[in-house]
C-alpha cells in the first residue's frame, strides 16, 4: 500500500513552517537570498531546497487573490525519473511508502536526462553533479512520524497518510470547496502521490503545478529509448 | 484574550482587524480553520491585503488610523436597524444608566477639557473626569431606565453620539467603500442573532495610536450590543506579541500596575488605608459583586509576601518602604527614553529587549542611551542596544557609557511558565542545560538581588525595603521556580493551615494572616500540585474545548472571562448548542432552591438573576462582576480621552482637517517635544501614510531570527510594500533599494510594489499607503544595510496607555 499526500492550498497561508521544516530535518544549509520584490524565497528549488511555497499575486474575476502552493517531488506512480536514470541504486521507488529515492548514486549518471523527463521540473543537480529532491521524510515515515512538513503544518493544508485515505479526504474536500469554488479540482490525482487542490487554473498557481499534456509521452518515450540501450551500461554500473 | 485560543473555532464570525494572524500568529489559523469549516465567515479589514486576507470571505483596506471611524459606523448601522440583543444590553451594561447633566460633547470635545499650558505636556490636554459621573438614587445607586427611552440614558446617548458616523462620512475618512462598509457591517451584525457569536483578532494594529484604548473599546462596545461578551466564540482577543506577554503583564510589567493589577502607589496614598482607601471601589447596590471590593485582601497579602515575617500589621505591612510614584507623572517606556535622553536617568539595565530598534523614534532612543553611565544589557545575543556605542554614524571614542553584557539562557533550557494571550499559564520543562556560562533570568535576579542586599546591609536610600526584602527562592544555590510559583500562589501564615499554599484568592485576608505575590494566580498550585503543570485532554461536559485540566488560566481556572453574561436572566444559556455556562439548580414552584451551575467556573457562583417564573432574585448578582455596579460598560467615564470613542486623526496625517469634529487629533494624546522629537502633518515633504509590522518569518526585533539562516533565507532584507500606482508616480522598480524617510529618520529598503496595497482616496484627495516591518536592525545581518522600521515612527502616543503611533505616520520615498 502506498503513501501519498493531500496539499490543500485553500488552507494554506504560506507561514512557510514547511519550508523550514524541511530544511531543518534534512539539515539542509540556507541559500544566501535578496528580496526579490516578493516575499517567496529562494528563487527556486535547489540541491539545498526540497519544498518551496511559490507565492503569485492575481486579480481573478475582478478581485485580488494571493495564491500558495507549496511546491515539493510529487513521487509519480509512475515515475519518469526512475525510467529515465535506468539504475535501481541511484532512482528507486520505495517497496513500503511508494517514495520515489535519490541516492548518491545519481551522481554520473546523465542527471540532464532525469531532470528533462520530471514532468513537474523538480530534480536539482549539486555541485558535484549529484541530484537531490524530496524524499518523503523516508527516515520518518518508516518509523511512524509524519514527514516534517506535514507535522509542522497549522492549518491542515498538509495531509499525509495512505493512499486511499488522502484520496478519499481529497475527493470529499473537492466537494466541500467545489460548491463555492466551482473551478476547484485536483491536479493530476490518479498519476502522483502528492495530490494538490486548487481553486484556480493551475498555470496561475506555478509553471510546472501540473505536468504539461505531453510530458508523460514525452517522458515515457525517452524512458522507452533507455529500455533498448545495451544493458551492460546497467550492468557496469551495478558492479 | 477573554476567551482562548481554542475558543475561535466556536465562532460565526471572525472579524480580523488590527492584526495580521495568519502572517503573526500562525498557529492561531488552525481554529480560524476549524471555525470557517464549520461554516464561519472570516473578514479581514487591513490598510494592506495579507496572508490573512487571502484567507477571507471578505477583505476590505481602511487607511491606517481610522478605526474608530469604521467602527463607530458600525456602531450606528446596528442602532438605526436594531440589530442588537435589548434584552443582553438592557440588564448586563450600562446601557440603561442615567448620564448626569454636566455631560456633555461639542466641537470634538466631552465636557471638564483643559489643555495644558505651554511647557506642561507631554499631554495636550486632560479631562475633569467628574463631569461624566452617574445620576445617583437616594441610596447611592446609579439611576437607570431598562427600557433604554430615558434621553439621558446610555442609550439614548450612544444613539445621539454616533449618528454622525453615517456610511458617507466614514468613507471619506477611512476610504472604504460605502459598498464595502455595509458587507462587512451586515455580516458582522447577524451574530447579534441568539445563539450565533463573533469575535474580534485584534492586536498591535489597533493598540499602536493616540486612539488605542478607545479603538478596543469601539470594537468591545460593538461585542456588548451583539451579545458577544461572555460566550463561545465571541469576546474581546488581543493576540499577545510573545509567548508570555500576558504573564508579564499580570505580574506588573508595565509601570502603573502591581501583580494583579493592583495600582502602583501614589505619593498621595501616604498610608496603606488611605492606599487601600482610594483604590477600593464601593457599591451600594446590593446586586453588584463589586468583586474589587476585596483589593485590601490582595495588596496586604502582597506585602506579605514582599516582606515576610517583617511585615506586621504595626508597620502597615512594610507599606511605607516601597517607592511611590508622584501623582499626575507618568513613567512609561516613552518617559523613561525622555528622561534618559534629559540626560536624569544615569542607568539602564535592557532586560530581553532592544530598545535600539523596538522603541518608536528608535534614533532617540539611541542617543538617550549615550548619555548613561551604565548599561547592562542581559539577552541571547549581542543586540543593536549593546552594540549601541558602534552603531551607524556613532564615533565609540565619545562614548562614555559602560555596557555589561549578561548572556541569558534560551526559554527551552530553563523551567517555569508562560502565560498565553488566552489566559492559559503553561509550566515548561527544562531542555538542555544552559550554554556556556549564559544563565536563567531567575539565576540572574536572585544574584542580582543577593548582590544588591550585601551593598546595603547597613545603609542606603530606602534600604528598608531592600533589607527587609524576603528573598529565599534558592535551593541548593540554584533559583527555584517552584518555590517562586508557590509563593505566587500564596501560603497561609497563621492558624491550623499555617504553611500550606492557599487554595485560591476566595480565602485570602486583608489582617495578614496570609501572603499571595499575585492574587490573580492564587489557585495556580496548591496542595493539590502544579495546576499548570497539568496535560488532560479531557473536555468540559459542553464540549466546546475548554479542557479545564489542561494547564491552568487565571482568574480560578475561568476560561471563559465574563461568562455569566453567556446566559439569560434565569441562567439559561442564549446559545443552545455552544453553551459554556448553565444554571441547574432545583425548581419548586417556579423558584429556584438549590443552586448549581455547569461547564465552565462561573463568574461567581450566585443565583441567576430571576426566577423561572420571571420573579426577581434578592440573592442574585449582576453579571459583570469586576464592575463597580456590575454592569459591562457602554459608557467608560474611566478613560484619559472620553466615555464614548471618538474618531481623531493621527498625529501625522495626510489632511488637514479631521472631517468628524473640529479636534485634528486625540486632544489628550501624548506628544513629546525634545530637539531628538519631530513630526509633519498633512506635510508636501512626507506625503505617504506609513504603518509598521511584522513579517511572519521574523520575530519583534529579530534578534533571535535574523541570525537564524534558513529564517534569514526566507526574509533576507528589510522592505517597503507599496502600490503599482505609487511606485509609477515615484518610478520606482520591483525589487529596487530605495529610501523611506520621516520627519525623524530615513532607511534604506527595498521596494515591493504590490497589488496588495491600493491608493486611498480620502476626502476627495488621492492618499497613499506604504508599509515597512520592523523585524530587522544593522547588527546583523553582515552587511548593516537592514535597518529597523521605527527609525521613522514618531514620538507620540496615547493618553491611558502612552503605547506609541507606529501603526500610522507620515514618509516620503525616492529611489536611491
Amino acid at each position: 500500500m502506498s503513501k501519498s499526500f493531500f496539499i490543500d492550498t485553500t488552507l494554506c497561508t504560506a507561514c512557510r513552517a514547511c519550508q523550514v521544516a524541511c530544511k531543518q530535518w534534512h539539515d539542509l544549509p540556507a541559500e544566501e537570498t535578496e528580496n526579490r520584490g516578493t516575499y517567496e524565497n529562494p528563487a527556486d528549488l535547489s540541491f539545498d531546497t526540497y519544498k518551496l511555497v511559490r507565492m503569485r499575486e492575481e486579480v481573478i474575476g475582478g478581485k485580488l487573490q494571493w495564491l500558495f502552493f507549496p511546491e515539493q517531488c510529487r513521487h509519480c506512480a509512475e515515475a519518469p525519473c526512475l525510467d529515465t536514470a535506468g539504475d535501481e541504486t541511484a532512482v528507486y521507488k520505495d517497496a513500503a511508502t511508494g517514495a520515489i529515492i535519490f541516492t548518491a548514486n545519481t551522481k554520473g549518471l546523465n542527471v540532464d536526462e532525469i531532470i528533462e523527463s520530471c514532468p513537474y521540473n523538480i530534480p536539482r543537480k549539486g555541485p558535484d553533479g549529484t541530484l537531490a529532491k524530496c524524499d518523503m521524510c523516508l527516515d520518518r515515515v518508516h518509523n511512524g512520524l509524519l514527514p516534517a512538513c506535514v507535522k509542522t503544518c497549522p492549518t491542515g493544508a498538509m495531509n499525509f497518510g495512505e493512499r486511499s485515505e488522502m484520496v478519499a479526504l481529497a475527493k470529499s474536500r473537492l466537494s466541500t470547496v467545489k460548491k463555492t469554488n466551482p473551478k476547484a479540482a485536483l491536479l493530476d490525482p490518479d498519476d502522483v502521490n502528492v495530490i494538490y487542490l486548487v481553486t484556480e487554473k493551475p498555470s496561475l498557481y506555478h509553471e510546472f503545478a501540473v505536468a504539461s499534456n505531453t510530458a508523460f509521452d514525452i517522458t515515457r518515450q525517452v524512458a522507452l529509448r533507455r529500455m533498448f540501450k545495451p544493458l551492460t551500461n546497467i550492468v557496469s554500473r551495478l558492479l | 484574550m477573554t476567551n482562548h485560543w481554542i475558543d475561535i473555532k466556536n465562532s460565526d464570525c471572525i472579524l480580523i482587524m488590527g492584526s495580521n494572524a495568519a502572517e503573526n500568529h500562525p498557529i492561531s489559523f488552525k481554529y480560524v480553520t476549524e471555525a470557517q469549516q464549520k461554516g464561519a465567515k472570516l473578514i479581514s479589514v487591513d490598510p494592506r491585503f495579507t496572508r490573512t486576507s487571502s484567507k477571507a470571505d471578505i477583505y476590505t483596506a481602511l487607511r491606517s488610523g481610522t478605526d474608530i471611524a469604521f467602527l463607530g459606523g458600525m456602531i450606528k448601522y446596528l442602532l438605526d436597524n436594531k440589530l442588537y440583543n435589548k434584552e443582553y444590553i438592557a440588564n448586563y451594561t450600562n446601557a440603561p444608566f442615567i448620564v448626569g447633566k454636566s455631560f456633555k460633547f461639542n466641537k470634538g470635545l466631552f465636557s471638564g477639557y483643559e489643555a495644558a499650558k505651554k511647557g506642561q505636556g507631554p499631554a495636550l490636554g486632560k479631562y475633569d473626569k467628574k463631569k461624566w459621573g452617574f445620576e445617583m438614587d437616594k441610596n447611592g445607586v446609579p439611576k437607570m431606565d431598562r427600557s433604554l427611552k430615558n434621553s439621558r440614558s446610555v442609550f439614548q446617548l450612544l444613539k445621539k453620539h454616533y449618528k454622525r458616523y453615517n456610511t458617507k462620512l466614514v468613507s471619506k475618512i477611512t476610504g472604504t467603500s460605502r459598498e464595502d462598509l455595509l458587507k462587512v457591517y451586515k455580516t458582522y451584525a447577524a451574530t447579534g442573532a441568539r445563539g450565533k457569536a463573533g469575535t474580534i483578532m485584534y492586536a498591535m494594529g489597533w493598540t499602536q495610536h493616540t486612539v488605542g484604548t478607545q479603538n478596543i473599546r469601539t470594537m468591545a462596545m460593538i461585542q456588548l450590543l451583539l451579545g458577544n461578551m461572555g460566550v463561545a466564540g465571541g469576546g474581546v482577543n488581543a493576540l499577545r506579541g510573545e509567548s508570555n506577554v500576558q504573564g508579564s503583564t499580570d505580574h506588573c510589567l508595565l509601570w502603573h500596575i502591581w501583580p494583579g493589577y493592583l495600582k502602583t502607589p501614589r505619593a498621595s496614598n501616604v498610608s496603606l488605608a488611605a492606599y487601600n482607601k482610594k483604590w477600593t471601589p464601593k457599591s451600594n447596590d446590593p446586586l453588584s459583586a463589586n468583586w474589587w471590593q476585596n483589593y485590601p485582601k490582595y495588596s496586604v497579602s502582597l506585602l506579605k509576601s514582599f516582606f515576610g515575617e517583617k511585615a506586621t500589621k504595626k508597620n502597615d505591612f512594610g507599606y511605607d518602604w516601597l517607592p511611590k510614584v508622584d501623582d499626575g507623572k507618568a513613567y512609561s517606556w516613552f518617559d523613561l527614553f525622555d528622561a534618559m535622553y534629559k540626560g536624569t536617568v544615569k542607568g539602564f539595565f535592557a532586560w530581553g529587549m532592544n530598545p535600539a530598534c523596538s522603541g518608536s523614534n528608535a534614533n532617540k532612543n539611541r542617543k538617550a542611551m549615550a548619555k548613561l553611565d551604565w548599561m547592562v544589557n542581559v539577552n541571547l545575543f549581542d543586540n543593536e542596544t549593546g552594540s549601541f556605542w558602534k552603531g551607524p554614524g556613532v564615533n565609540p571614542s565619545k562614548i562614555k557609557t559602560e555596557v555589561f553584557m549578561l548572556p541569558a539562557c534560551t526559554s527551552v533550557e530553563k523551567e517555569g511558565s508562560i502565560t498565553n494571550s488566552g489566559r492559559w499559564m503553561q509550566w515548561r520543562y527544562q531542555g538542555p542545560k544552559p550554554l556556556g556560562n549564559s544563565l536563567s533570568d531567575g539565576d540572574i535576579i536572585m544574584e542580582l538581588g543577593n548582590k544588591i542586599k550585601a551593598a546595603y546591609r547597613k545603609s542606603g536610600v530606602s534600604s528598608e525595603a531592600i533589607r527587609n526584602l524576603k528573598w529565599d527562592y534558592l535551593t541548593h544555590g540554584e533559583y527555584d521556580p517552584h518555590k517562586v510559583a508557590k509563593e505566587i500562589n500564596g501560603y497561609y501564615l497563621e492558624g491550623p493551615k499555617k504553611g500550606k499554599l492557599v487554595e485560591s484568592f476566595g480565602k485570602l485576608k486583608a489582617d495578614g494572616s496570609t501572603s499571595s505575590a499575585n492574587w490573580l494566580y492564587c489557585h495556580s498550585y496548591t496542595e493539590k500540585g502544579n495546576m499548570s503543570a497539568r496535560r488532560s485532554k479531557k473536555d468540559a461536559p459542553n464540549n466546546i474545548g475548554l479542557y479545564p485540566e489542561f494547564a491552568w488560566c487565571w482568574p480560578v481556572n475561568r476560561r471563559i472571562i465574563y461568562n455569566r453574561a453567556s446566559v439569560d436572566l434565569k441562567g439559561q444559556p442564549w446559545d443552545k448548542k455552544d453553551w459554556v455556562v448553565k444554571f441547574t439548580g432545583d425548581v419548586k414552584d417556579g423558584k429556584y432552591v438549590s443552586k448549581k451551575w455547569i461547564g465552565d467556573v462561573p463568574d461567581g457562583g450566585w443565583y441567576p438573576l430571576e426566577n423561572p417564573d420571571g420573579s426577581k432574585r434578592k440573592d442574585a448578582k449582576y453579571a459583570f462582576i469586576m464592575r463597580k455596579h456590575g454592569h459591562a460598560q457602554i459608557f467608560g467615564p474611566g478613560r484619559a480621552d472620553g466615555p464614548f470613542p471618538e474618531h481623531y486623526e493621527p498625529l501625522e496625517s495626510p489632511i488637514a482637517k479631521n472631517l468628524m469634529n473640529p479636534q485634528r487629533m486625540n486632544p489628550t494624546a501624548v506628544v513629546y517635544t525634545t530637539d531628538a522629537d519631530a513630526y509633519a502633518t498633512n506635510s508636501a515633504k512626507y506625503p505617504y501614510v506609513c504603518s509598521t509590522y511584522r513579517v511572519s518569518e521574523h520575530w519583534q526585533t529579530g534578534l533571535m531570527t535574523r541570525p537564524q539562516a534558513w529564517l534569514l533565507e526566507l526574509q533576507p532584507q528589510v522592505f517597503v510594500e507599496m502600490s503599482e500606482e505609487l511606485a509609477k508616480i515615484r518610478k520606482i522598480k520591483n525589487g529596487e533599494r530605495v529610501k523611506v524617510a520621516s520627519a525623524r529618520g530615513s532607511l534604506e529598503c527595498t521596494a515591493i510594489v504590490t497589488k496588495r496595497f491600493k491608493p486611498f482616496k480620502i476626502a476627495g484627495k488621492t492618499v497613499h499607503q506604504v508599509g515597512v516591518p520592523w523585524n530587522f536592525g544593522w547588527r546583523w545581518p553582515e552587511s548593516g544595510k537592514e535597518e529597523s522600521a521605527n527609525l521613522l515612527t514618531p514620538p507620540t502616543g496615547d493618553p491611558n496607555t502612552r503605547i506609541p503611533e507606529t501603526k500610522a505616520f507620515m514618509v516620503n520615498i525616492k529611489k536611491i
